[in-house]
């Protein structure tokens, strides 16, 4: 039996329309028109326990839908959701004791008060033993280096102190399975760097099984050996991320910052995917370090950065061919 | 339950260990409500020096009527905040879903999340009116009388923070905040400041079996201090009239629950 079960769950949110304008305001009052949006259909993974999943997707693919459906935040409007043995919203408080959320764009921490004492309350709330609680909270706090955080107001932390602290908060109650939803974002590439670390640490060494939402294709890159796609509120893949860049992202960006502005030849010309005075960029599908090659002894190259397609348009890309074959 | 209680001490505790941090504003705030509540009840006294009594209720029977409400009242707004704000402040912001992943009531987490001190004003303007009422009415302090008081005062303090429960459970529906149901509050409250029995008898029956805002002020009261009363009350009725506030509690609660699993399958 696996620890996370999900079956052919779908979501269907009921959003009242009005007409823009005073009048349409008073007119919402006596009349309102619904729209139905799906923001799932038919939905179905499962996970076992320990795994490090990844769950990517465009805005409003229905990412954080699923983690409200599996933090018993939110009811499904059909399929059967279980996660270890219990149906999420049915028996919502013994779930959320087991489960550790973080919101990276919302703090779950007291906003005026000293980072350990959200720590102390949140002691009280999950009702952890004293000796125990103090054991993993100088856990955490080692693991992710938040010694000097700890008596300051969570209002003054920079973001990325703030996430960390943020991280450590939801674990202090050892919970089995940790949600994080768009940890990295916002964060320097310093602080994207320690959150990955320490994510890859409690895999590894404290087996918590982890699922992962995020923009961010270096994170799950770096940390997560599964992925699950979702566009439009349908899983489009299950797999590895491996496998997502064979069939639909392989190929590099590359950014090229000239010195002065240049023609470029042709053959460069149809890869251009933005181009902005100097700044150029382009897609290249297959040997790429030719064509670096090519471009530093054809133009006046000031800068050059090779990165990942944006996993947006891994996945547009993927559900265009995904349309195309259903 | 002793957990819950303990939890909800500590959160209040750190509500207002974190308003303090703002102590400046937090005393000009005392003060600000403080003097326009004294405002207010210099008014009404002003009113009673120039046209005399309400028939048998006295200014000091007012007073009395008046001081345990604005007291009961003034508690409300302090300790009610977290539903006063849930909508601008947890819902508007998706922060309720914090709430929902605590394994904890989310009644506790919500109202034990802010505190209003600043109402404090208002608080410490009733009981100086109270005291006042205590000097001048030589009341005759039976337990029986003291029993029904303190029945009084908990069953008007459930009956207000009810509405409070009621106005947030809106939120769940819709964002703007139903001024409406401030009639019944703000209204409520003004309302049975003064006795009963000087209002229309529509709005007595409003008040009294709708909205039970009668039998947690008005009725008890003319028990406690033993007057008569035109709308035909008696002893027993004044002394069981209290429960109306809870039931009209429990019946709030409900409510909230209703809507809390509304949002849950809906979404905000």
């Amino acid at each position: 039996m696996p620890q996370i079960l999900v079956e052919g769950i779908s979501k269907t949110f009921r959003v009242a329309e009005r007409n823009p304008g005073f009048l349409g305001a008073f007119g919402g009052l006596f009349h309102r028109r619904h729209r139905s949006i799906d923001a799932l259909r038919d939905v179905s993974f499962s996970i076992d326990e320990g795994e490090l999943v990844g769950y990517i997707g465009p805005n409003g693919a229905g990412k954080s839908t699923t983690i409200k459906i599996l933090s018993g935040i939110l009811v499904p409007s059909s399929g059967r959701c279980e996660v270890d043995g219990r149906v999420p919203w049915k028996e919502r408080r013994e779930h959320v004791a087991s489960i550790g959320v973080v919101f990276g764009q919302r703090t779950q921490l007291w906003w005026d008060l000293p980072v350990i004492e959200s720590y102390d309350l949140l002691r009280d709330i999950y009702r952890v033993p004293h000796s125990r609680y103090e054991h993993t909270r100088d856990e955490l706090i080692e693991m992710l280096d938040l010694g000097s955080l700890l008596d300051i107001p969570v209002r003054q932390l920079s973001l990325g102190q703030r996430v960390r602290c943020d991280i450590a908060a939801a674990l202090l109650h050892e919970p089995s399975i940790l949600f994080l939803d768009e940890p990295t974002i916002g964060l320097d590439a310093v602080s994207q760097l320690s959150v990955r670390a320490f994510i890859k640490q409690l895999s590894r060494d404290h087996k918590v099984t982890v699922l992962l939402t995020t923009h961010n294709l270096d994170d799950i890159e770096a940390l997560c050996d599964r992925i699950l796609v979702l566009s439009d509120g349908q899983l489009l893949m299950d797999g590895s991320i491996a496998e997502l860049r064979d069939r639909y992202g392989d190929g590099r960006y590359v950014a090229v910052e000239l010195e002065s502005f240049a023609a470029v030849a042709p053959e460069h010309e149809e890869r251009i995917v933005e181009r902005s005075d100097s700044h150029i960029l382009f897609s290249v599908a297959s040997d790429v370090p030719k064509f670096i090659d090519d471009v530093l002894s054809n133009y006046p190259v000031k800068d050059l950065l090779v990165t990942h397609p944006p996993i947006e348009r891994v996945v547009a890309t993927m559900y265009q061919a995904e349309r195309i074959e259903h | 339950m002793i957990a819950a209680i303990r939890l909800f001490g500590r959160l209040m505790m750190i509500a207002i260990r974190s308003q303090m941090q703002y102590r400046n504003a937090f005393l000009l705030m005392v003060l600000g409500t403080f003097l326009t509540s004294m405002v207010q009840a210099i008014g009404i006294w002003a009113l009673f020096d120039r046209f005399g009594n309400l028939g048998v209720w006295s200014v000091a029977h007012v007073a009395f009527l008046y001081g345990t409400i604005n007291i009961v009242f003034a508690t409300v707004d302090i300790t009610a905040r977290g539903f006063d704000t849930f909508g601008s402040s947890l819902i508007r912001t998706g922060q309720f879903d914090r709430v929902l992943v605590r394994p904890a009531s989310p009644v506790i987490l919500v109202a034990a999340r802010e505190v209003a001190l600043h109402k404090l004003g208002q608080l410490l303007q009733g009981i100086l009116v109270l005291i006042y009422a205590f000097v001048t009415l030589d009341i005759d302090w039976t337990i029986g009388r003291i029993a029904l008081y303190v029945f009084a005062v908990s069953s008007m303090y459930a009956f207000f923070y009810a509405i409070q429960i009621v106005r947030a459970t809106m939120s769940f529906w819709t964002i703007e905040t139903l001024e409406i149901l401030n009639t019944i509050s703000h209204g409520g409250m003004e309302t049975a400041q003064y006795p009963m029995s000087i209002y229309k008898e529509s709005f007595t029956n409003f008040f009294t079996y709708v909205v039970p805002l009668a039998c947690v002020a008005y009725f008890p009261m003319v028990g406690v201090l033993n007057m008569p009363d035109p709308l035909g009350s008696t002893l027993l009725t004044q002394s069981l009239a209290p429960l109306a506030g809870y039931v009209f509690f429990a019946v709030c609660l409900s409510f909230w629950i209703f809507g809390m699993k509304r949002y849950q399958s809906t979404g905000s």
